[in-house]
């Protein structure tokens, strides 16, 4: 990396049979990623899924156990961090407490003794909208002007490649939607690669032109955000990014259009391009807001699947769209997203129901139903003091 | 623990799985490591042989050679038994109304005094404005205070409280005191550090739960403040056992009142009778590693610093 | 419910506790203004010949006595500060072996009564014929603060967040660029506490001076053996010179960081 000048444009990021391994676990299995010059690429998934390991990884901040890392075709993994053309947003925004906002983005331009920091620091400001602040010190900063101040220290450098470590996570709402887009308007302007890690998978989904979704160590699924969501390849995936009603049941035919599975005694049809797999046991799925709710039962149309009958046993409203619960025997408690196009909702508690979809709108998993499913969503209070519990006495016997 | 009291900030804990592996750690250990196994340990190992020295055959007083004469604790202790005694117990009297006396202190400061800040800071210099001043003299002025001329003992006389002839130095009672006045920020400091990070929401919680003031105290108050009563009896208690400065007959003592630093000082000092000092220094430092071990097997190595 | 005598009383306790807490150093004070001959011990009047010929006594003794106190302060508390703080930095951010063994060791000498420290190491200056001197107490004093420095520092340590240091090395900071920039300067605060203490308790330091001093005197010495014979006035003036400064100094530094406080919080 050359000092005293700025990489050309973004370069792209190539990390090639990753592992990473600390005492007691393996935080990163086997990962393999190309990530092209350019693009806002977010990494996806729950806390402890390997993300921010992955992210220190190609920052140079952690050593991998195994596997190589290249930034614009040159390998860069026995490169020490401050040799990498690469910039991190970090989480906590680590400004500098006795230094100015000023120089503290003027740091990264100093070390690498380029021409005119203060002044080249000063466009950063202006960029994020906050030279006016520049003799303050980041103490006397809102959240949202400290990340503003974290993300102008960073990209003042030009590195290939920008780093960005859930940095909107301490904000509220409103001043994350704004940064979203500020951050994407600055991504487009400037060319710079980003690599953005977050467990938020609006944001993700928001930001990114592709996602990389995350779990335990591994790469699940990855692709642009609107077919990671509307064909989604595992369970995981199918219930990180939004909510899915799945079922699993086997196939009992098959046409050019698509297999046909026995749900509840129904027959599913899910098109043949949409199926992961087409023989045995399958799990299929359907996104709630693609379900219409019928009071009667709807006339078999060729492309719609139709489910029924089943049971309201909760009406949620949500402002925007109204969620309601039908218990469907042999099928379980499916969601249905409606959006509140009018006054008072479509169906009551305890009504009875017909669910239907277009069958292009169903996906069928790569999963084998036979396999337990890796995340198990567990939201019963006891489990969550009990997580609460066990993860500090696990950490300290490790250290 | 008690010791982060002198530091101006409570740390918050870290993470420790974020630990470097690395030689540099050896580099940065081993100067002052090496320093305390030479300057600390060694000097121990020093002591511990010298209790067992036997007087050199022909030599001078002050002449000693290595032998293994554990008679030597014999000695001591038949002789000195009394001071060993003695200074347990001045050291845990002491310790007592130390506690007694700083904890409400600490408490006012630490619980009641939260919503003024620079009144915290201000109370708590004062409670260690006495370091500022030399041990000795701190000592010296209430010898003098209490001396027989002084217009203290002299108001007691006159009012009766005191028989004509009675003296206040060179009692029990005035080397106690000598001793908790010393050791009273010794005692406050961690009570404060305790004190002032308990969340009075519990004692809300206790009202609440129908616990009277004082059986709020008594259940919620004194067991979460546990840590820090610890913290301060030890380190009230181990300095205050090997004291000899109140009780020296210069300073707050007399005849009577000899403890085993007075005795560890003369034999060392003046007799050169130096395997009977080091037999005593053995003595005391065993009993109190007693207190620390109990003290560290209930809160971990961790913890102690 | 409280009665509001019960509300007073704790306050009032507190007040009465510290003012019980200032008799001695109130009365040194007032006795440094004593116009003593010999001994100090009672009221002749009031003079301010003391505090203007501190010198002048025994042939400056007490000067003399509180030079080397502050000498050996200073080489103490320069060799503890740092030899310390390189102990509190590697236990906080690094892993290494003994970690336990190291902590007790670190915890012992706090732990030893003065008593016990001061004869071991006399004990062992005998043994190596070490004589005793500036040198040997130097020594001593060094031993003793190590572990409070440790203390001191390890607390500013764990409190100085990591992320910092890794943003240096992110923007392109070599391991002593960090150290240099980030890191020393975030420390320094602690290091300084560090260093006071150390340099307080070094002064103050009698006891194991006692036993490993030899001929040279130290200002708590002088104290102790000029108290048979009577500790003249001037003995008063340095102690409650020093005591005024350090009051001083330790309130200057509450007052104004709490106004420092008090303004960034004006400003969010």
């Amino acid at each position: 990396m050359a000092n005293g000048a700025f990489a050309e444009s973004g370069a792209d990021l190539e990390l090639v049979g990753i592992q990473k391994r600390f005492p007691g676990f393996t935080a990163i299995e086997n990962l393999d990623l190309t990530i092209p010059a350019g693009s806002f690429f977010a990494l996806l998934g729950p806390s402890g899924c390997g993300k921010t390991t992955t992210l220190r990884l190609v920052a140079g901040l952690e050593a991998p156990t195994a596997g190589r890392i290249l930034i614009g075709g040159s390998d860069v993994t026995d490169q020490k961090s401050f040799q990498r053309p690469v910039n991190t947003v970090f989480q906590s925004y680590a400004l500098f407490p006795h230094m100015t906002v000023l120089e503290n983005v003027a740091f990264g331009l100093r070390r690498r003794k380029m021409a005119d920091p203060v002044g080249k620091a000063h466009e950063a400001l202006l960029l994020v909208e906050l030279d006016h602040l520049a003799s303050r010190r980041p103490q006397q900063l809102s959240g949202g002007q400290q990340q503003r101040v974290a993300l102008a220290r960073a990209i003042v450098n030009r590195p290939a490649l920008l780093l960005l470590d859930e940095p909107l996570g301490a904000l509220d709402l409103k001043l994350r939607r704004q940064m979203q887009l500020e951050l994407k308007t600055i991504q487009e302007d400037v060319g710079l690669t980003f690599l953005h890690v977050t467990h938020d998978q609006e944001e993700a989904m928001t930001m990114a032109d592709t996602i990389a979704v995350m779990n335990k160590g591994r790469i699940e699924q990855m692709g642009a955000p609107q077919k990671l969501y509307e064909l989604p390849r595992t369970s995981f995936v199918a219930n990180f990014l939004g909510q899915s009603n799945l079922f699993t049941g086997p196939v009992v035919g098959a046409t050019s259009a698509g297999i046909a599975v026995n749900i509840a005694g129904q027959k599913i049809i899910v098109p043949l391009d949409r199926a992961h797999r087409t023989t045995g046991d399958v799990t299929v799925g359907v996104r709630p807001e693609k379900l219409t709710m019928h009071a009667h039962e709807p006339a078999h149309d060729a492309g719609q699947n139709v489910m029924g009958p089943g049971r309201v046993v909760d009406v949620s409203f949500s402002g925007v769209s109204t969620q309601y619960l039908v218990d469907v025997p042999g099928a379980g408690k499916l969601i249905v997203f409606s959006q509140n196009m009018s006054f008072g909702s479509d169906a009551l508690d305890g009504a009875e129901v017909w669910l239907s979809w277009t069958i292009d709108h169903g996906f069928g998993l790569d999963d084998d139903p036979a396999d337990a499913p890796r995340f198990a969503p567990d939201l019963d209070t006891r489990t969550i003091a009990a997580q609460r519990r066990t993860s500090p006495s696990a950490e300290l016997e490790e250290a | 623990m008690a010791f982060a009291a002198f530091s101006s900030q409570t740390a918050p804990a870290a993470d420790p799985t974020a630990r470097k592996k690395s030689p540099v750690a050896l580099w940065l250990l081993l100067p002052g490591i090496l320093y305390l196994v030479l300057f600390f340990l060694t000097p121990l190992v020093s002591l511990l042989l010298t209790s067992f020295k036997a007087p050199t055959e022909f030599g001078d007083i002050g002449q000693f050679s290595y032998a293994f004469r554990w008679e030597n604790y014999v000695d001591v202790v038949t002789t000195y038994w009394p001071h060993i005694i003695r200074s347990f117990s001045y050291a845990l009297v002491a310790t007592f109304f130390a506690l007694i006396i700083s904890y409400p202190l600490a408490y006012f400061i630490g619980v009641k005094a939260r919503r003024w800040p620079l009144l915290q800071s201000l109370m708590l210099v004062s409670v260690i404005a006495p370091f500022f001043i030399s041990f000795l003299l701190r000592t010296l002025a209430w010898k003098q205070l209490f001396s027989d001329e002084s217009f203290v003992v002299q108001s007691l006389k006159a009012l009766s409280l005191l028989a004509p002839e009675a003296h206040v130095t060179g009692t029990a009672f005035s080397v106690i005191f000598g001793l908790t006045y010393n050791f009273i920020p010794f005692m406050t400091l961690p009570l404060y550090t305790t004190l002032e990070r308990l969340d009075v929401r519990y004692l809300e919680a206790g009202n609440d739960l129908y616990a009277s003031p004082f059986q709020v105290f008594r259940k919620v108050t004194i067991p979460l403040s546990m840590p820090g009563i610890v913290a301060g009896t030890l380190l009230t208690f181990i300095p205050a056992a090997g004291d000899y400065i109140n009780a020296s007959r210069d300073f707050l003592g007399g005849t009577g009142t000899q403890m085993m630093g007075n005795v560890i000082e003369a034999n060392f000092l003046v007799l050169q009778n130096f395997p009977a000092a080091a037999a005593l220094s053995i003595i005391l430092m065993t009993v109190i590693l007693v207190f620390v071990s109990i003290y560290v097997k209930r809160s971990g190595t961790e913890e102690l610093l | 419910m409280k009665l509001s005598l019960g509300k007073w009383l704790l306050p009032v306790y507190s007040a009465l506790a510290l003012l019980f807490l200032m008799i001695p150093i109130g009365y040194t004070f007032v006795f440094s203004f004593n116009n003593s001959i010999k001994s100090n011990i009672t009221w002749r009047g009031f003079t301010f010949d003391k505090w203007l010929n501190v010198c002048n006594v025994q042939n400056g003794a007490v000067c003399q006595a509180f030079g080397n106190s502050i000498f050996i302060g200073i080489v103490a508390t320069v060799v503890a500060t740092i030899l310390g703080t390189m102990i509190a930095i590697a236990i906080v951010r690094y892993r290494f072996k003994f970690r336990s063994q190291t902590s007790l060791l670190l915890f012992l000498p706090m732990a030893t009564p003065e008593v016990v420290l001061g004869a071991g190491l006399a004990a062992q200056f005998l043994s190596l014929g070490v004589p005793k001197d500036m040198l040997t107490i130097i020594l001593a004093h060094t031993m003793f603060c190590i572990s409070f420095v440790v203390v001191t520092v390890k607390a500013r340590v764990a409190s100085l967040d990591p992320a910092l240091e890794e943003a240096g090395r992110d923007l392109y900071g070599s391991a002593v660029q960090v150290f240099l920039r980030i890191t020393f300067p975030l420390l320094l605060p602690g290091i300084l506490a560090a260093a006071l203490l150390s340099f307080a308790l070094s002064f103050d330091d009698f006891i194991i001076t006692n036993f490993n001093s030899g001929a040279v005197t130290t200002f708590p010495k002088y104290i102790w053996i000029s108290a048979a014979r009577g500790i003249p006035a001037e003995a008063n003036v340095l102690a409650s010179a020093v005591f005024i400064l350090a009051l001083v100094v330790v309130v200057t530094v509450q007052v104004s960081g709490a106004a420092k406080a008090r303004r960034l919080a004006k400003m969010n």
